[in-house]
């Protein structure tokens, strides 16, 4: 009795299951025409919640506040958020979720490389729009780009491209680097190692990191040994912030030049200009660069009591952007506004004639900056000379040696 | 210049006094762990959560209110302890009767809370906290540099290191709380308080932990990840060391933290290993730890 | 015994209608984490033996089965036995390591271990590191079922939970289940009753890794890829604290502990943000302290007061 009634429960289940081949998919989209969603998938609570985190909603809010004033739209704009952890599974669990049963109709800020690619492919997946404010990874727009994924601040290639060539270019050119040891660290190294060299420069020795490793003075002991002009840091968040404060207390610094490949202002801020002063990197946005980002900025300030980083400033700017894009291309479907988005010239606070190319990469212009000496700076967050302006047809990987699917050659 | 095994010399003693440096943390670490297993059997997962809210108190004593480092050094690990002692009372001490789980369980939680709330007021960026004038700089040995804040860790460390396991070892309190390790109904009937030993005891290994965590402040960064960074590796060292023996703790904290520097100066990549290998090679060959006694 | 049945019929009822009321996606994830936590109260609810580092084997098994799958091309089916047997595998080592000794020291040897084997999948080049093993193809079920539709996969997960649920039930009520409670109760008396113990102990051990590795399996087969956080130590705190609430020993505790947890997490996850990290470490603490038994066991003691004596 007991076998036959499993026997048939078991039978009822694989029966189900051929048959539910033919089952429509519940929750699909209904393309509203009236009613745009956009979701915020970031890191609120761990390593880089300071670069985007609570900042990157209040951008994107801010982003849709202002364009319902200057557009004024008939149709409603929603906003969602969540915070992936710093887990794949919950970022791309999340997405899923918003695109089956939520009809979120784009993605934003997604930082941290391994959620991107999760949720970049669920985008495609479900044909939805992807722009990506916060990772690095090149393979965005390489391996794993898709034609529904937009690369939006920066990469790995144009970190490298930046910090690494206009250092060369201005005397640094032997290197030692301290790499986070997982693929970020790895493909940060990489590509600054490339750029040094193809720019006349020797790299002398590397040397790997655990993640989230507590203490960098030995490490930092044979950058010193290398005695290399330039101690690249190709890591992020807490390992920066720990790399930098250790290399101060060793005097690294007296004799030795830092380079954080990728440095935001707040990591700036918790260590203090004391700490940082004569730090060369590459950024995406500067608060204080002119008036129209200081207007912004200042607006976000009020609400955050902390500027923005490139990330939370790019978020902006990708909304604005995609508000633009599906007003123009008056519809929410992932293809017309994509179309829309390679077509159109991005110009605001954020960057000025960017544009999106076919492998999904948005190019513009990046900045090399050097943290200020505490003497030299006259208000809090004043803490960046602009050195140099990168444009962004030099920050960015060449179309041409793209190896996404997307190009045509 | 000079090599020693295909390294130079100046990387080799830099090494070696960092792993000195973190030796001392692992020590005093393991040293409280290793005091309240003793007393209590209860493996104390909130160690690091408590290392971390000493660096914190450090920090907020600052920042609030203009607490300075050397008060910071006695007035945090006060207050951890305290914080020990209110933990103790209102939870741990319904585990003793039970299976040694239990307590490794309840700590676990407790360390999720403390982090959890931290985390959520502060963020994890990390909050900077200078280093005191006194230290600042270092000494051109000229075969390594040695910065003087981290030569005052070492110093420090072993101060108060020896200083627990003279007050544990040779004072009659001490032997109190041996005798109340070893045998807590004889060691009662005798008139000595143990549940007050018990509840000092606890608040003392923690308050440790807080000292460990003021000193730490400068060198590291004060985040509320700093003590689940740091958790498993000090468990290790205990494992090792053999939990309930005090020396053990310190000479295998120290022995650790060198062997991981040297690692750091071979093969970079494995030094977050070697330790956990090291334990479970001890583990099956001498289970009760280099110098712990089978309980 | 046959009301037992009674029960589990009607809940295999619900869960075949579920995706139709439910996130099909969602429902999954918890059975693979149920089926995880099941497997680990064979050791801790059924051996007494507290496995510290139970991820390592939800994670290697994810690694195997995404890059058999990916990789080599393997068809789903295979993937899976591939990547259990493979947890079985490691389990094997791990076990006759950690089985020398007992109580906390076997917590400890299984962290370490685990531990261990998470550094070596950080650097591994096919694992991804902190990118993940990406983009695992579905791929179709015995070369007919399509499993990228959701509804597919979500019946086929469904029949693997359970059958391995089956699988534990059969184990449990078993003789090689009553020695492994008596090695429980009092190892020394199952020993001095001329049981090899160990032999047990590693056994049960074994069975566990492997069907937390098909948990782990199927797991990367509904979300495509496996990830550094499946073997991170904070995933093993997890499993056993799902464990806990739901009720250690009992056969369907792990079950509603999973489900409980996965959609606590699920729904906070938004709302609270770091606040989640305080909920479970509250749980954790209440848990040891006045609800030890878990959900299950603290229902069924009350059913026990409620009918009278058994």
């Amino acid at each position: 009795m007991k076998r036959k009634l499993i026997g048939a429960l078991v039978g009822a289940a694989v029966m189900s299951m051929a048959a539910s081949s033919v089952y429509a998919q519940k929750g699909a989209v209904k393309l509203s025409g009236d009613m745009v969603k956009i979701g915020v998938l970031t890191d609120m609570s761990g390593v880089y919640s300071d670069l985007g985190g609570q900042g990157s909603v209040t951008a994107a809010q801010m982003a849709i506040d202002d364009f319902k004033a200057q557009a004024k739209p008939s149709w409603k704009i929603d906003l969602v958020y969540a915070d992936h952890q710093n887990k794949a599974d919950v970022g791309s669990n999340k997405a899923r979720e918003w695109y089956d049963t939520q009809g979120v109709d784009m993605m934003t800020d997604v930082l941290n490389s391994a959620v991107a690619l999760a949720v970049s492919k669920v985008t495609a997946e479900k044909k939805r729009v992807l722009i990506d404010a916060g990772a690095a990874t090149t393979r965005l727009t390489n391996e794993d780009c898709t034609p529904y994924t937009v690369h939006y601040v920066y990469d790995t290639y144009a970190l490298a491209n930046g910090g690494g060539k206009a250092v060369v270019k201005q005397g640094g050119d032997s290197w030692f680097f301290l790499t986070a040891d997982y693929a970020f660290g790895h493909s940060l190294e990489k590509d600054t190692a490339d750029v040094v060299k193809a720019n006349g420069g020797k790299v002398l020795g590397a040397v790997r990191h655990p993640l989230n490793a507590s203490d960098f003075s030995s490490f930092l002991l044979q950058a010193q040994a290398s005695k290399a002009k330039i101690v690249g840091l190709a890591n992020a968040g807490g390992d920066t912030i720990n790399s930098i404060k250790a290399a101060n207390e060793f005097g690294l610094t007296k004799t030795q030049k830092l380079v954080g490949l990728l440095t935001q202002i707040t990591d700036i801020h918790a260590l203090g200009l004391p700490t940082t002063q004569g730090m060369m990197f590459t950024e995406g946005f500067y608060w204080n660069l002119n008036a129209e980002t200081r207007e912004w900025s200042r607006r976000y300030f009020g609400k955050m009591k902390k500027m923005p980083s490139m990330l939370q400033a790019g978020v902006y700017s990708a909304v604005l952007t995609y508000l633009k894009a599906v007003q123009t291309a008056g519809t929410d479907d992932a293809d017309a506004v994509m179309k829309q988005l390679k077509s159109m010239t991005i110009n605001d606070m954020f960057a000025k004639n960017g544009k999106i190319r076919e492998d999904g990469r948005m190019v513009h212009d990046m900045f090399l900056v050097e943290v200020k000496k505490q003497a030299e700076s006259k208000e809090p967050w004043d803490y960046y000379h602009v050195r140099a302006v990168i444009p962004g047809s030099e920050a960015f990987q060449p179309l041409s040696l793209s190896r996404c699917p997307l190009v045509k050659k | 210049m000079s090599e020693i095994f295909g390294v130079p010399i100046q990387a080799f003693m830099g090494q070696l006094m960092l792993g000195l440096v973190n030796g001392s943390f692992y020590a005093m670490l393991s040293l409280g762990l290793a005091v309240i297993f003793g007393m209590l059997n209860i493996i104390n997962f909130a160690h690091g959560a408590l290392y971390m809210m000493g660096a914190m108190f450090a920090w907020m004593g600052l920042n609030y209110f203009g607490i300075g480092y050397w008060w910071s050094l006695l007035l945090a690990p006060l207050a951890v302890g305290a914080a020990g002692i209110v933990i103790e009372r209102s939870m741990l001490q319904w585990l003793y009767k039970l299976d040694h789980l239990y307590g490794l369980l309840l700590t676990f939680g407790l360390a999720l809370i403390l982090e959890g709330i931290f985390r959520d007021q502060y963020g994890v960026s990390g909050q900077p906290y200078s280093i005191p004038e006194e230290f600042v700089g270092a000494y051109n040995l000229g075969f390594m540099f040695l910065p003087k804040y981290r030569a005052w860790v070492i110093l420090a460390s072993l101060a108060v290191c020896f200083a627990t396991w003279f007050f544990i070892e040779k004072t009659p309190l001490g032997a109190y709380l041996r005798a109340a390790t070893e045998n807590p109904r004889l060691t009662q009937a005798f008139g000595i308080n143990v549940p007050l030993m018990v509840m000092l005891t606890y608040g003392f290994g923690v308050a440790l932990a807080g000292f460990a965590g003021v000193l730490a402040a400068p060198a590291m960064q004060v985040s509320p990840l700093m003590g689940s960074n740091l958790i498993i590796v000090v468990f290790a060292v205990v494992v090792i060391g053999g939990m309930g023996s005090i020396l053990g703790s310190i000479v295998t904290g120290l022995g650790l933290g060198v062997i991981e520097g040297m690692t750091k100066v071979f093969w970079p990549e494995a030094s977050a290993t070697v330790v956990f290998v090291i334990m479970a090679i001890v583990l099956l060959v001498r289970p009760a730890g280099l110098f712990g006694r089978e309980k | 015994m046959s009301r037992q049945l009674v029960g589990y019929a009607i809940l295999l009822a619900l869960m075949l209608v579920a995706p139709a009321v439910v996130y099909p996606v969602l429902v999954m994830k918890i059975l693979c984490f149920a089926l995880f936590a099941c497997a680990f109260n064979l050791l801790i609810g059924y051996t007494g033996l507290l496995s510290f580092g139970h991820a390592v084997f939800l994670g290697t098994a994810g690694y195997v089965a995404g890059h058999s799958i990916k990789v080599w091309g393997f068809p789903p089916e295979l993937g899976l036995i591939a990547a259990a047997l493979a947890a079985a595998g490691l389990g094997w080592v791990i076990g006759s390591l950690a089985i020398r000794r007992s109580g906390i020291y076997f917590a400890m040897i299984t962290l370490a271990l685990a531990q261990m084997m998470y550094f070596f999948f950080l650097q591994a080049p096919f694992t991804g590191g902190e990118d993940g093993l990406q983009d695992v193809p579905r791929g179709k079920l015995l070369g007919v079922i399509d499993l990228a539709n959701d509804y597919n996969l979500y019946y086929f997960v469904l029949a693997i939970f359970v059958f391995a649920f089956w699988l534990i039930h059969r184990t449990i009520h078993s003789p090689f289940g009553q020695v492994l409670k008596a090695i429980r109760e009092n190892e020394a008396r199952a020993i001095s009753l001329g049981y090899d113990v160990a032999k047990y102990k590693l056994l049960a051990f074994v069975l566990s890794a492997g069907l937390a590795g098909l948990a782990g399996a199927t797991k990367t087969l509904v979300f495509r890829f496996a990830t550094l956080t499946d073997a991170h130590w904070h995933t093993s705190g997890e499993v056993v604290l799902m464990t806990l609430l739901g009720g250690m020993g009992t056969v369907f505790g792990p079950v509603v502990g999973a489900a409980t947890i996965v959609t606590l997490q699920n729904e906070l996850a938004d709302k609270v943000g770091s606040l989640v990290t305080v909920i479970m470490g509250a749980i954790f603490v209440v848990c040891v302290l006045v609800f030890r038994r878990g959900i299950v066991g603290e229902l069924d003691a009350l059913y026990k007061r409620m009918t009278g004596a058994r």
